[in-house]
């Protein structure tokens, strides 16, 4: 557990010190979600009503965003090749490395969501839900995310390639987190969509840091 | 009495055969100098002894430790072609890590190792700012203060000065002399004593 918390520390280290990493992609969320009343109409009527969806969408292309920086400069500097040969757990450092991306990519995002919500119009109620979604969601993000961003560490370019890896396994949490906000707005049950959300980050955590393991294995052969 | 085997050990890189069926044994107090032409497979044998690599065929043993086994890589510091530091991060923040990979060191034992590698005065400083030589001499501290028994350095005097390339072969010897063992490539000359030579 020491080395959990000590890899944790030295990556928030690094991010601190490279602050770009980290605010590019929470800037790309607010310019993006704020483009979206400019795009279609300032009408609180029409936004409210697709403000879950506006604000999950740019949640999920923020965390794809900020996924690349996840093993990458690892994998340049070698600190990879030490952590793999590390006679301790690899799935273990690697849901550290997780929990530091969700720090400062997952937690800013949740922090930030009220105060887009009441941009975009959304009722406090409804601006609790998305709270909560995002904060049961964004983990699953950055563990799914994760899969992807160790099997691609060693190609250059491989934006794209990431998206079209991940976004896929992205979707159901798109259609449960926003759908659970849409049911808010019409004061419905949630507690079914927001149980599958926590099913995913249960499956999520028992199963991608080995799956990532796997994959960054292959990836430094 | 620490005995390293590797039986029958054979490495192919896409097409390429780099070495098949090679055998070899080292024991505590050896040093083994790997040499080969450029492609030979030297970094190949080194990250496979490492555990990074898995090899084509055969099998490594510590003992009756095998590659890849807890006992085995808590033995084992590899030394790349990589600086393994981040740049974000000062030497002492860097060793800290990767230290602390395999055991827990204190603090004044970097200052120490760092001034041992010539380092003295740059304990606070970021390793972005550091020349190639100056950050091969940190990990370099790492390494003297490691208690892992196998050393695994490729290229280690890469980018060192004449003093720095002593210093290292200073350390390889007491390191085996006090029972530790020593793989390592380089194409420089070297002045270490009783090293023993693999041709690949």
């Amino acid at each position: 557990m020491n080395i959990y918390l000590q890899t944790l520390k030295r990556d928030l280290r690094v991010a601190i010190r490279n602050p770009s990493s980290v605010l590019n992609p929470l800037l790309f969320f607010i310019i993006s979600v704020s483009l979206f009343p400019l795009a279609i109409s300032p009408e609180a009527s029409t936004l409210s009503q697709i403000a879950a969806g506006i604000i999950w969408v740019a949640s999920m292309l923020a965390v794809l965003l900020s996924l690349n920086s996840l093993f990458h400069h690892d994998f340049e500097n070698g600190v990879l090749e030490q952590m793999v040969i590390s006679h301790h757990s690899l799935p273990l450092l690697i849901l550290s490395k997780i929990t530091a991306h969700w720090i400062l990519t997952g937690i800013p995002i949740i922090l930030l969501s009220p105060l887009l919500g009441l941009f975009l119009f959304l009722d406090n109620e409804s601006v609790k839900v998305l709270m909560l979604t995002l904060l049961l969601a964004t983990p699953s993000l950055s563990l799914i995310g994760a899969i992807g961003a160790s099997l691609i560490v060693g190609i250059k370019n491989s934006g794209m390639l990431l998206s079209l890896l991940i976004l896929p396994l992205y979707i159901p949490i798109l259609i449960f987190a926003s759908s659970a906000v849409s049911q808010a707005q019409f004061g419905l049950d949630i507690a079914g969509q927001l149980y599958f959300l926590a099913a995913i980050l249960v499956a999520s955590i028992m199963t991608t840091p080995f799956v990532s393991s796997i994959a960054l294995k292959i990836s430094l052969e | 009495m620490l005995s390293l085997n590797v039986n029958n050990l054979s490495c192919q890189r896409g097409y390429n055969q780099l070495f098949s069926e090679l055998s070899f044994e080292v024991n505590s107090g050896d040093i083994l100098r790997i040499t080969g032409t450029n492609g030979s497979g030297k970094t190949s044998l080194l990250k496979i002894l490492a555990g990074l690599n898995a090899p084509e065929e055969g099998e490594i043993t510590l003992g009756n430790r095998p590659v890849k086994s807890d006992g085995y890589q808590s033995e084992v510091f590899y030394l790349g072609h990589l600086s393994a530091l981040s740049a974000e991060l000062t030497s002492i923040e860097n060793l800290e890590f990767l230290t602390g990979l395999n055991q827990s060191i204190d603090q004044q034992q970097f200052v120490k190792a760092l001034k041992q590698v010539g380092l003295a005065g740059y304990e606070n400083e970021h390793c972005g700012k550091l020349s190639a030589g100056q950050k091969r001499r940190v990990i370099l501290a790492g390494l003297f203060i490691s208690n892992a028994k196998i050393w695994l350095l490729d290229e280690p005097f890469t980018a060192l000065d004449p003093q720095g390339v002593k210093i290292v072969e200073e350390r390889i010897s007491k390191h085996c002399e006090q029972g530790g063992l020593c793989l390592f490539t380089t194409h420089q000359d070297s002045a270490l004593p009783n090293q023993k030579v693999l041709a690949l």
